[in-house]
């Protein structure tokens, strides 16, 4: 069956490496974000690329009393009905900043956690009701255990790995599956200044795609990727807390 | 977030820290340019060999993200796109529907807008001319937030200095670029050895016109009589019939080659005049007279294979000297930088020459009806730049000039002796960035921005 995907956050590094991946395969994408320059660009590119069907629609994820209008939006392009989305947008800045600036705290679970949920619920009514269908959502690593240096980025993440968790439970009765996938660093235009690109554990965004793709085509649960993020997951969560609580990470 | 990297050109010579930045729409870097006084000089993936684009007090803003298509028209082959798409990129997609680049420099990896901005040539240069010759238009972001459409009849200044001007007239936001219809992706081409540096301009006088593409290797450690020995190349675009059998259902598609990674930086010994001589002397002896089909990829991009392979020259790094000498002087010429360069003890390791037809598009565009030769020299600190002294000498005498795009080591003065469009230049870039905001290391050293 031919897929219709959509990209929420469609402008982000990891969104703009997966929706060519996946038009590469053949889907006709639906691309929601606010910058529209980019999205028309987007649009614009995938068709002379990859000749499918694009379509994009304004979606603004603070804007929570509009997700209702955005999603219905996304509903009506000429991409044709979705079959399956994914959740790419995220807001990352420097742990101090969110520290020191409430606002900033206050922007990281508004966008990660609280918008995100306004948006899949929306999602998960409509697949409930076709009886089928996929939802991924992008959370993080650094859900999987607070860190001095990242942890109200990863608090909001743990909030919606938790949450993905519980709606995989609730709609896998239903025929609609959810994947929550764990990227570890990847290089991207939010992670640049943030992390170290030169380390060996940096990912480009295409291989994260490329992950992601397979991980959406072979309905996995949990992906981490790259793959070896798993295993340094288990490292971190496995330490003690009365050993962890001394670590410099 | 500013990040900062220790950025170089291709040659990994001088790298400097810079303040970066990434920005993914026009937009963006409209509000950047207009918000931030900081001066600037835009990035595309870095092949350039010397400091053109690098900045180390101000930023250097990557343009890798502007990457899409944006129009193509499949009757007329009329491509828009974003400054910061690659050729490789282009090939990927239009190459398989028939289309091809105008012309392509060395290597793939370069942006449309770094095309533009070096007035990048081609092994076709002497029939088709530079790069510039096939952009119809771009839009073009000025220091003041200006955005202006610039074409040859619309702006026509800025068109002119924007090609070929090293990025230093403003940021190119999209252009407009004329692919060519093709029927194959193969080039059938006639290998022919020549004895010694005359023989080569004879058979390039004889032979070249004939052919679409013409370039030719040279042999540059040999001494005396077989000084200047090379082996041809001639190249026309293959005809479907001339397709090698396995290929024939699919004449425009090639089987990617697997690309190889140099992992690390050779130690600086690894290339050394023995080792450059021993590859020379294979390399003539393993060319004899022949004709064969060659695919588009190693044809055009025999080094891109080798993802990296400026690490061959490990951790000093190299430059390259390119050097265009008009008709009446370039034997002469050409044979005192051969001789010049043996005799300071050097070996080049690629040493490529070729013919190039009439007439520069750009103001500061390199290429005019000549000759040029590009040489690689390992860095090998005060003895390289005694070697470029000279050999700036040898290119002035000869009314020659240099490549920007290649450029690492001249100087102001014999810069302006081999540019004297500069001043005119200077008028046009005063004009829509007084405040001198957008510079490079290589426009300081050149002193075609003078900060005040």
């Amino acid at each position: 069956m031919k897929e219709t995907t959509v990209i929420f956050g469609a402008t982000s590094g990891i969104a703009r490496a997966l929706a060519n991946e996946l038009a590469a395969g053949g889907d006709n994408i639906v691309l929601a974000a606010r910058d529209e320059e980019q999205l028309k660009a987007m649009a614009n590119d995938l068709r002379i690329r990859h000749q499918i069907k694009v379509g994009r629609v304004y979606f603004d994820a603070l804007d929570l009393e509009d997700h209702t209008a955005f999603w219905q939006e996304t509903l009506k392009t000429d991409a044709g009905m979705p079959t399956r989305i994914v959740l790419c947008y995220g807001y990352m800045t420097d742990q101090e900043e969110c520290q020191n600036d409430q606002g900033k705290a206050k922007r990281t679970f508004d966008v990660n956690l609280i918008s995100a949920c306004s948006l899949l619920e929306l999602a998960a009514a409509y697949f409930t009701k076709n009886g089928s269908g996929t939802i991924a959502v992008i959370s993080s690593v650094a859900g999987d255990r607070g860190r001095a240096s990242n942890y109200i980025y990863g608090a909001s993440k743990a909030g919606l790995t938790a949450y993905t968790s519980g709606l995989r439970n609730r709609l896998c009765k239903k025929g609609v599956h959810v994947i929550t996938i764990k990227p570890g660093f990847v290089d991207t235009p939010m992670t640049k200044g943030l992390i170290n690109l030169n380390s060996p554990l940096v990912a480009t965004s295409e291989k994260a795609a490329i992950d992601i793709r397979k991980a959406m085509d072979r309905k996995k649960n949990v992906l981490y990727t790259r793959w070896f993020w798993r295993f340094i997951m288990i490292v971190i969560r496995s330490i003690p807390e009365p050993i962890f609580k001394r670590l410099n990470l | 977030m500013p990040s900062i990297e220790n950025l170089s050109g291709w040659g990994n010579y001088d790298q400097r820290k810079c303040l970066t930045k990434y920005l993914n729409s026009s937009s963006a870097l409209r509000h950047w340019v207009t918000s931030n006084g900081d001066s600037f000089i835009a990035r595309g993936f870095g092949r350039s060999y010397g400091d053109a684009a690098i900045n180390s007090t101000g930023h250097v803003l990557h343009q890798c993200y502007r990457n899409r298509f944006l129009v193509f028209d499949e009757a007329s082959g009329k491509l828009i796109c974003e400054a910061g798409v690659s050729l490789a990129d282009i090939i990927s997609v239009f190459l398989p529907r028939g289309w091809f680049l105008p012309t392509t420099p060395g290597t793939k990896f370069v942006s449309v807008g770094g095309a533009i901005a070096a007035d990048v040539h081609g092994k076709n240069h002497h029939v088709d001319g530079s790069w510039g010759k096939f952009v119809q238009s771009f839009e073009l972001l000025l220091p003041n937030g200006e955005v202006k459409h610039c074409s040859r009849i619309q702006n026509q200044d800025l068109f002119r200095s924007t090609i070929g001007g090293m990025g230093l007239t403003g940021i190119i936001l999209t252009a407009e670029i004329q692919l060519i219809p093709v029927k194959t992706a193969w080039v059938k081409v006639d290998y022919k050895r020549t004895k010694d540096l005359n023989d080569t301009f004879a058979i390039f006088a004889k032979d070249a016109a004939k052919y679409r593409y013409s370039v030719a290797w040279i042999d540059c450690v040999s001494k005396g009589k077989s000084m200047g020995r090379s082996v041809c190349m001639f190249g026309n675009d293959a005809d479907k019939k001339e397709v090698p059998n396995l290929y024939r259902q699919t004449p425009l598609s090639v089987t990617p080659k697997r690309n190889k990674t140099v992992l690390f930086d050779f130690p600086n010994w690894v290339l050394n005049p023995l080792s450059t001589k021993v590859f020379n002397f294979l390399y003539y002896a393993g060319n004899k007279n022949c004709t064969k089909l060659v695919d588009y990829d190693s044809f055009f991009y025999p080094l891109d294979s080798i993802l990296n392979w400026n690490r061959i020259y490990g951790t000093r790094g190299f430059v390259q000297y390119q050097a265009f000498l008009p008709p009446k002087n370039a034997e002469k010429g050409y044979r005192k930088i051969l001789e010049q360069i043996t005799k300071a003890g050097f070996a080049s390791f690629l040493a490529v020459f070729k013919s190039c037809g009439s007439g520069r598009e750009g103001l500061l565009s390199f290429l005019d009806e000549g000759y040029t030769l590009a040489l690689d020299l390992p860095n090998t600190g005060e003895n390289l730049q005694a070697l470029s002294r000279e050999l700036d000498k040898i290119v002035i005498e000869n009314e020659g000039r240099l490549y920007l795009a290649k450029d690492a080591l001249t100087d102001s003065t014999s810069f302006a002796q081999m540019y004297p469009q500069l001043p005119e230049f200077k008028l046009v870039k005063a004009k829509i960035d007084p405040r001198q905001q957008i510079i490079s290391e290589q426009a300081r050293r050149l002193k075609i921005v003078e900060e005040k």
